[in-house]
């Protein structure tokens, strides 16, 4: 049978309801433009964004499609892939049991600029425009706070303002960031969203003015896109040891697009050195596995292929069932269909958990 | 399986593509240099539509620092995940022994022999003078 002709039939009479916490719906400048002041609109035509980064305009690592997006994604009536709403509609919100999807903006959002204030400029803006440019339009199109992360006051200021509008699901972090999340720097973000009552969502990609490795620059997008896993454990090991969820019993991390195959043997390593260097890390009072399952939540997409599918659910069910949320990544090129990534033997019950139960909870969606 | 008039020949130049269903099946039609295969539309990974990638040579390395680049055009790649199927066999570059997009035998076959053969032409009048792509499926 062919996928265009038995999609729209499982949409229709399938009860199946999906909250995808990972979308991309793309904004332009010119649709920031009524959100930011002349002197910040001068001041990007100006002098521009300046991106942690060696190369001013485009990307540090290579791409392997153009806009990083589906071939097919691209609007019949010109623009960037998931720019157009109605034809967003039409391949996604509608031809999917979509019933939230949650906006997560890479760019342009000012995040991870050199200029902090110029940053908090851009973050208010895209902020601005999620809501009135997309969530006005199509009330399932959920906002993340964007907050101009590297400067900690000026994103509480921002999650503040959002504070208590609950079109907006969680704040948004990149996961290359210019120092480790554990770090002082950052705990106003933690304050701030506990206070909001928002979860921390941390995407992956940024540009933390290093290299992706830890050990110099990589060649091929190949890497960056296998470097996710190692940065994120690098971020989660950092707010672990660092004691933020001791300090913040209450915070709740969604790492987006990371995966979660390096889970297990991270909590099993952590675990181990940890009994030998309690005392280096006094502040911590339970095993640092014990963190990361009750702190970090996942997304679905790009899930790790394993040659057996049972080991993928041994992963899950190591990350737990409960925090698990499918992510489908639209409109980019590794795109997850939700009618086919999900491993085909899990049962009905976790089936509903990872595609909207658990989503549902975190997000308060009711 | 029975045979489908799909296209005129000259509706699919070398190096082109059309996209056509046959029997509820949406079916690629590739010319490759005057040579027509026919593909089932749909990755068999993920199930992307093959009709919206990009058609792409086949890059090899018998060892590190040396490349060979031929058969240019004659691979797709799914426009998703990105993965690779060599439009002459529909087996995948990565794994070619497990992973393969179903294909259907084509032919071209003169106007004069379909209208009084057991063809069927899905969506156009078959004329005697010219000729035509048909797919067995």
């Amino acid at each position: 049978m062919n996928i265009e002709l038995r999609q729209p039939d499982v949409a229709q009479k399938s009860r199946l309801k999906i909250i995808d916490v990972d979308i991309h719906p793309k904004s332009s400048v010119e649709d920031l433009r009524p959100y930011l002041s002349n002197r910040w609109w001068d001041h990007l035509h100006t002098y521009g964004s300046r991106q942690r980064q060696g190369f001013l305009k485009g990307f540090p690592y290579p791409k392997s499609q153009p806009q990083a997006s589906r071939r097919d994604s691209w609007p019949p009536g010109g623009g960037l892939p998931a720019s157009d709403l109605d034809f967003m509609k039409k391949q996604y919100l509608d031809f999917y049991p979509i019933e939230y999807a949650i906006m997560n903006p890479l760019s342009p959002t000012g995040q991870g600029d050199q200029n902090d204030e110029f940053s908090a400029a851009m973050a208010f803006a895209a902020n601005e425009f999620q809501i009135e440019g997309w969530n006005r339009r199509d009330s399932r199109l959920l906002a993340s706070v964007v907050v101009p992360y590297e400067d900690g006051e000026a994103s509480r200021t921002e999650i503040r303002r959002r504070a208590g509008d609950r079109r907006f699901a969680h704040v948004l972090l990149r996961s290359r960031t210019c120092e480790l999340m554990g770090k002082k720097r950052y705990w106003p973000i933690y304050e701030a969203a506990i206070e909001a009552g928002l979860p921390v969502g941390v995407h992956v990609f940024g540009t933390s003015g290093r290299p992706a490795s830890n050990t110099g620059w990589p060649s091929f997008y190949i890497e960056d896109m296998t470097e996710h896993a190692a940065c994120c454990q690098a971020q989660v090991v950092s707010l672990i040891t660092e004691g933020v969820f001791e300090r913040y019993p209450e915070l709740k991390i969604v790492m987006i697009e990371a995966g979660f195959g390096w889970m297990p043997s991270l909590g099993w390593r952590l675990d181990k050195t940890w009994k030998r260097l309690k005392d280096e890390v006094p502040h911590l009072r339970k095993a640092p596995s014990e963190y990361l399952r009750q702190h970090i939540w996942v997304s679905t997409q790009p899930m790790e292929e394993a040659e057996e599918p049972e080991h993928l659910i041994d992963m899950m069910d190591w990350v737990g069932w409960d925090h698990i949320m499918f992510s489908t990544d639209y409109p980019h090129w590794d795109f997850d269909d939700p009618f086919v990534a999900l491993p085909p033997t899990l049962d009905d019950k976790r089936r509903a958990q990872i595609f909207s139960g658990n989503a549902r909870a975190l997000y308060r969606l009711d | 399986m029975s045979g489908h008039v799909v296209a005129a020949v000259d509706e699919i130049p070398p190096g082109t593509r059309k996209l056509v269903e046959v029997e509820g099946r949406a079916i690629v039609v590739f010319n490759l240099g005057g040579d027509f295969f026919a593909l089932t539309n749909r990755c068999p990974h993920r199930g992307g539509s093959l009709y919206h990638g990009i058609q792409t040579g086949l890059v090899q390395s018998k060892e590190p620092g040396e490349y060979c680049y031929s058969r240019p055009g004659e691979m797709v790649k799914c426009p998703w995940h990105g993965w690779e199927f060599d439009i002459r066999t529909g087996k995948s570059w990565c794994d070619p022994g497990r992973v393969r997009v179903r294909q259907y035998p084509v032919s071209v076959r003169q106007g004069t022999e379909l209208v009084e053969g057991p063809y069927v032409a899905e969506s156009f009048p078959v004329r005697v003078e010219n000729n035509y792509v048909v797919v067995e499926a």
